[in-house]
């Protein structure tokens, strides 16, 4: 790891204005995943703000009247056993419980995640099925027009994000075929029924510039939202990746299987 | 250099250290506690989880300065004299490992599974719960019996012979 100068700000102004001053400053939440690319010098920040400060402003799971408001320094451990996300969205509390292991889920968090939009990560996928709204220091953003590609989301220099306000769904369902050595998703697929009837089923761990929808699977569950509806649902290996540990016919395969199951899921 | 201060298994340490330093390099090459063990150094393997604030994480993926002010437990923290913790102990009876290099970890998660999931854990439970801890030997089997009896003792306080005596 290269050095870095170190902060610790008390104020969410003061952690920006960090940002703003020095071009290649970095935030740091759980410090799961900037970490670990620092040491591989992935990631050569010349200043690392560290919003550990600002956790008790930054975390806690409220109920709104139809949504759930997540504070962005909320960690995956207390989204997976929050009383109020598990009666309100079941389906992203659950996600939330097979993110990684114990040990990164009491460090990592949600606001992390999403700033990170790394393509095989579980909460944009949720985050676009469910029509979520990722509130920042400075505006609001429709999770339609948060996601840029690899890595790359709406953010502007030194924007942070301060909480994600989640819809409540009528029904939802998410399943996961993890990368068995990193737990990551291979393939993971969220199906939403939302409160107005509109469906939604995404995709991440597969597609070459991060998370996308499947209309096809779309069209199909609006006309008849049950497993059955997608038997003859195939999603195309065009535009999905092909590495070392899966090529794009076998992640289109695994589209299929991820999304019946996740309707299953969501209608069990 | 900024200084660092934290409890380290209930002694208040302070340091002044380097930014970048890790708070797994902080616990083995400042305090001289060797028992956290360093396996892959890029967050998979779990030799190195200790509890900070009550809470298993991964020491490699933290920074010292980031655990400022908070309680951290190692496994040197646990045994109370001769005796060891009923974690420790069950590991022993039931020949929970080989090298030993894993075991400060395996541990130090296992405490934490029975602080979130109680005293009666089944055979699933234990081993989705242990996978982010990485053992090359003993094949998890005996691990995971270890865990089990582990947990059961945990609640059985008047068992543990240094506490009854208090
Ligand atoms: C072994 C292992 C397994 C994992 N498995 C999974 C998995 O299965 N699924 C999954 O989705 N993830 C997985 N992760 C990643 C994990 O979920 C991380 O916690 C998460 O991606 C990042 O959250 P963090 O709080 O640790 O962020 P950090 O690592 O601290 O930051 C990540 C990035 O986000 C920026 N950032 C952080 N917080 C904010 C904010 N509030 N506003 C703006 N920018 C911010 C930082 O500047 C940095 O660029 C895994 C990680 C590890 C180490
Ligand atoms: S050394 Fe920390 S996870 Fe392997
Ligand atoms: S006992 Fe050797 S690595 Fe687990």
């Amino acid at each position: 790891m290269y050095a870095f100068n170190y902060h610790r700000p008390a104020s969410l102004a003061e952690a920006s204005a960090v940002l703003v001053a020095n071009a290649d400053a970095k935030f740091m939440a759980g410090g799961q995943t900037l970490l670990p690319a620092m040491k591989l010098r992935l990631a050569n920040p010349s200043d690392l703000v560290d919003l550990v400060a600002l956790r008790a402003e930054l975390s806690g799971i409220r109920r709104e009247g139809d949504r759930v408001v997540i504070g962005a320094m909320t960690r995956h451990g207390e989204i997976a056993t929050s009383d109020v996300l598990l009666a309100a969205i079941p389906a992203l509390a659950g996600m939330a419980a097979i993110v990684g292991d114990p040990a990164v889920r009491s460090r990592g968090t949600m606001g992390g995640s999403l700033a990170n939009n790394d393509p095989a990560a579980d909460y944009p996928a949720a985050a676009l099925a469910l029509g979520a709204t990722i509130v920042t220091d400075r505006r609001e953003i429709a999770a339609d027009h948060y996601f840029l590609g690899l890595f790359e989301t709406a953010l502007e220099e030194g924007e942070i994000i301060t909480a994600i306000a989640w819809p409540i769904p009528k029904r939802a369902g998410y399943e996961k075929f993890r990368n068995p050595a990193s737990r990551y998703a291979m393939v993971g697929v969220f199906v939403a029924e939302r409160a107005d009837g509109a469906v939604r089923v995404t995709v991440t761990g597969a597609g070459a510039s991060g998370v996308f929808r499947a209309t096809d699977f779309e069209t199909a569950l609006t006309a008849d939202f049950s497993s059955a509806a997608l038997a003859g649902v195939a999603a195309s290996p065009e535009g999905l990746n092909t590495d070392i540990h899966a090529d794009a016919e076998y992640r289109a395969h695994l589209v299929g299987v991820m999304a019946r199951r996740a309707v299953a899921a969501a209608t069990a | 250099m900024p200084t660092v201060s934290m409890t380290v298994n209930g002694k208040t340490v302070r340091r002044d250290v380097d930014p970048r330093t890790l708070l797994v390099n902080f616990l083995r090459n400042d305090l001289r506690l060797t028992g956290t063990h360093v396996g892959c150094d890029t967050s998979q393997c779990g030799a190195c989880v200790v509890h900070a604030d009550g809470r298993a994480i991964k020491s490699c993926t933290s920074l010292a300065l980031s655990c400022d002010g908070m309680a951290v437990t190692t496994i040197e923290g646990l045994a109370t004299g001769a005796d060891l913790h009923p974690m420790q102990e069950a590991f022993r009876q039931h020949h929970g490992l080989q090298c030993g290099y894993c075991t400060p970890g395996m541990i130090m998660t296992a405490i934490d599974l029975v602080a979130r999931k109680g005293h009666h854990l089944d055979e699933h439970t234990i081993r989705e719960e242990l996978e982010g801890n990485i053992c090359r030997c003993t094949g998890y089997h005996n691990i995971v019996k270890a865990v089990a009896a582990g947990a059961e003792a945990m609640k059985a306080p008047a068992e543990v012979p240094a506490m009854a005596a208090e």
